[in-house]
């Protein structure tokens, strides 16, 4: 069997293309990188799961926020959803209304983190009282810092959709937005469930 | 078989779309914010050997002292520690990690690949920019009250956070947000990297067509991407516990009669998530290495490397395998023993394939047209550095031998020879190779010469007595000796020799830098391809390769990059993308 280093007899191999994957590089590329924070968030769950076995570990109630937060987080994947559809349809304004809907939704998440935060901070909760408050404030600072990260594509997006690109050219883009943002409400909801079961 | 001929002429457009090319419209944006890879890598070179040289200065201090204690008032043992963590942590990451990643892989890979460009060129721009501030950032711990963190480069709790080790303040703060930093830069670098090698090559460069230079950084990265973050995640908890007073690492603790809010946290969970990217990382540094040292033989020896595809998978196996090896570095950390026996069988395991690939590259030489230039000697001189620092890795991959040995200067020899002199007698060669290439002139023959022998026997003059320290039971992290009963006086006179050795080492390397700038305005002029060498980043229509790499159309690869001394054939190489037609008549 000839072995494809080997030329000679002038094949271009199989008149390779050169690529490995019939992907858009940007697709690609997010799957990577979607890779690399899964192993993140793979890592934290694995500390938990390890600290929780200690003796001194105190469980905390969460406080009801969190599931509003959570319900914000996936009416925004939504939102993401019906953006990304519209997009493969043509339609502008569905694309514009989703995108404007995410975002929104997505900030009034990060707002509601922030706040319970806070009231976690006035019930006398710091970082320091106990492991599972510590873990509590971890999860949700790299998770909200992640959706930071996020929503300056989403903005990139959405100006691009407000300068007149039409929607097909916007497609990847708001594909990809949709993607990430899947992605981060399935490593909220996990982490929503290992908070509430511990 | 069709004509040869006919076939070449029809080959149809590439259904891939080339890389949209950002043509820069300023001196700021062709130089400064250049999306340009090889500009980022000249940047990316640049800095890393900057800081380099601070850790390079921090190393002789640290000789100074261990050479000659009681001598130098100015080294006193808060600033030793120090020096050694910051000559460690800048050594491993800020210079290695980055010059092999961000230095080569930035000019390499869209070259040898016959890309125009990396696939995402504005993140490839943020990405040296991030790393450049993660260097600030470090550089600043410095400056900070306290100086530098001097918890040692593997940056142990509880130690590192408390008081009475040097920099327990903000030089950890620092030390750990530069960290996060860089791992923040260098997942955006990484992405392009892995990116581009799956998707932009140019046509007919298929995986198993590309040069082990590509792969052993395309196998770097992917192990940069998947084991930075437990170093992520380990420096934010450490800094959650120093600043906010968390216990994710931090245990019960009573510190000069006084108990400390910490309480339950395990020191043991950070040296696991440290490991699991230390490990790694050691291959994150070696693997570039093995595929540039295949590379430079292969040239410079005239012949095909010795089985390519063995080495390919060799490179993947490792890479796999250094995953799984991690706790070889904690046998003395009270973990439990069976574990040691797990890690020590999969640590012994590793070695398999690594011996695969210096079998192959002596089996490349064989009855090869070795051309002794200074590429192919520092190619050599990695060989054979590689092989005695692994031989001693083997002893210490071995948990009951570690024991005795752990924490001794045993190590500190056995690391350098494989991270420290190994690595870089690559880079030294790489960029004897590249050189002309970048910029079109040859580096100065003599001066090479001069600084090839002199830190060759140089580096053995200094690793290998250590080996000996070592065994004799010198431990490391040790501003002095003192009064020792079990170490003769003998050791003394041998780590002061030692630190003479690392000074005169250490002045050779400047006439390598000077010889750098010297040559890129009097050097001997390269003209075309000087080497001979068949891969693609010396078949670009401009030599120093210009903005989009290959001209009007992207180059057509007919070959692998081994064409070298075929029967029959012209030339003793035949360029990866010489048409066949071009070829004369050729043994297959």
């Amino acid at each position: 069997m000839k072995k494809p280093w080997e030329t000679e007899g002038g094949t271009v191999v199989d008149l390779h293309e050169g690529a490995a994957f019939h992907l858009p590089a940007a697709t690609l590329g997010l799957r990577v990188f979607l890779a690399v924070v899964t192993v993140v968030f793979s890592l934290l769950i694995v500390v938990y799961a390890d600290r929780m076995g200690y003796r001194d570990w105190r469980p905390v109630s969460e406080p009801w926020l969190l599931w509003l937060n959570t319900v914000s987080l996936i009416f925004a994947s939504f939102a993401f959803e019906w953006a990304r559809i519209s997009a493969c349809r043509g339609q502008i304004d569905g694309v514009k209304l989703g995108l404007l809907a995410a975002g929104g939704l997505t900030f009034a998440f990060l707002a509601g983190q922030i706040v319970v935060s806070q009231q976690l901070v006035a019930l006398g909760y710091f970082a320091a009282t106990n492991p599972a408050v510590a873990f509590f404030y971890l999860f949700a600072a790299i998770h909200g810092l992640h959706l930071v990260g996020g929503l300056v594509a989403w903005g990139r997006t959405t100006a691009k959709v407000r300068r007149g690109i039409g929607p097909i050219q916007v497609r990847l883009s708001v594909e990809l937005c949709a993607v990430y943002w899947h992605f981060l409400l399935l490593v909220w909801l996990i982490l929503f469930c290992l908070l509430l079961l511990t | 078989m069709a004509s040869i001929g006919a076939e070449v002429a029809h080959v149809p457009p590439a259904e891939v779309a080339e890389v949209e090319l950002y043509h820069p419209r300023s001196w700021i944006t062709k130089y400064v914010f250049s999306q340009d890879a090889k500009v980022i890598a000249i940047q990316y070179s640049f800095t890393a050997i900057a800081i380099g040289i601070v850790a390079l200065v921090l190393s002789w201090m640290m000789r100074l002292q261990l050479g000659f204690p009681n001598t130098f008032d100015f080294i006193e043992a808060a600033d030793y520690y120090q020096f050694i963590t910051m000559h460690g942590m800048i050594m491993v990451i800020y210079l290695l990690t980055a010059l092999f990643l961000g230095g080569f892989g930035n000019y390499l890979i869209p070259l040898m690949v016959g890309a125009r460009d990396m696939v995402f060129p504005y993140v490839n721009m943020l990405s040296y920019w991030v790393y450049l501030l993660a260097v600030i950032v470090l550089v600043a711990s410095f400056f900070v009250p306290g100086g530098p963190t001097g918890a040692g480069w593997t940056l142990y709790p509880p130690q590192a956070i408390l008081s009475g080790t040097p920099g327990s303040g903000g030089g950890i703060l620092l030390m750990c947000v530069s960290l996060a930093l860089f791992i923040v830069g260098f997942t955006m670098g990484g992405l392009n990297y892995v990116v581009t090698v799956l998707q932009a090559r140019t046509r007919g460069m298929t995986l198993m067509r590309m040069p082990l230079t590509v792969w052993g950084i395309f196998v770097a990265t992917i192990l940069a991407l998947l084991a930075f973050p437990a170093l992520f995640v380990g420096a934010v908890m450490m800094t959650l516990d120093n600043v906010l007073g968390t216990s994710f690492f931090m245990p019960t603790i009573i510190e000069q009669g006084e108990k400390l809010g910490y309480e339950g946290g395990s020191p043991l969970l950070f040296q696991h998530l440290f490991w699991f990217f230390g490990h790694p990382e050691v291959y994150i540094v070696a693997l570039p290495g093995f595929g540039i040292v295949s590379d430079l033989i292969a040239t410079h020896a005239r012949r095909n490397i010795f089985g390519y595809r063995m080495m390919v998978w060799a490179i993947v196996i490792i890479g796999g395998l250094s995953f799984v090896v991690w706790a070889h570095h904690m046998y003395v950390s009270g973990m439990n023993p069976w574990f040691g026996f797990f890690f020590a069988t999969t640590t012994l395991i590793i070695a398999v394939p690594t011996a695969i690939k210096v079998y192959n590259w002596t089996l490349t030489l064989w009855k090869g047209s070795i051309h002794f230039t200074l590429p192919m000697l520092f190619a050599i001189a990695f060989i054979v550095t590689f092989v005695n620092g692994g031989i001693t890795g083997l002893f210490l991959g071995n948990a009951v031998i570690d024991v005795p040995l752990s924490d001794t200067m045993f190590v500190v020899a056995h690391f350098h020879m494989v991270m420290g002199v190994a690595p870089i007698l690559v880079i030294f060669g790489a960029i004897y190779h590249w050189y002309p290439l970048i910029t079109g002139r040859m580096l100065n023959e003599w001066m090479g010469q001069f600084h090839f022998w002199v830190t060759f026997i140089g580096a053995y003059t200094i690793f290998l007595p250590l080996h000996y320290l070592g065994f004799l039971g010198v431990p490391r992290r040790y501003f002095e000796m003192g009064e020792t009963s079990f170490i003769p006086e003998s050791a003394a006179t041998l780590n002061a020799f030692v630190s003479v050795v690392a000074l005169i080492v250490g002045f050779a390397q400047l006439v390598f830098f000077f010889n750098m700038a010297w040559s890129v305005f009097k050097g001997k002029r390269a003209g075309r391809n000087p080497w001979g060498a068949t891969t693609l980043e010396w078949q670009t229509p401009d030599l120093p390769p210009t903005h989009g790499n290959w001209g009007e159309t992207t180059p057509v690869v007919y070959r692998w990059a081994y064409g070298y001394s075929i029967p029959g054939a012209e030339r003793d190489f035949v360029p990866q993308n010489e048409p066949p037609d071009r070829v004369a008549a050729l043994g297959n």
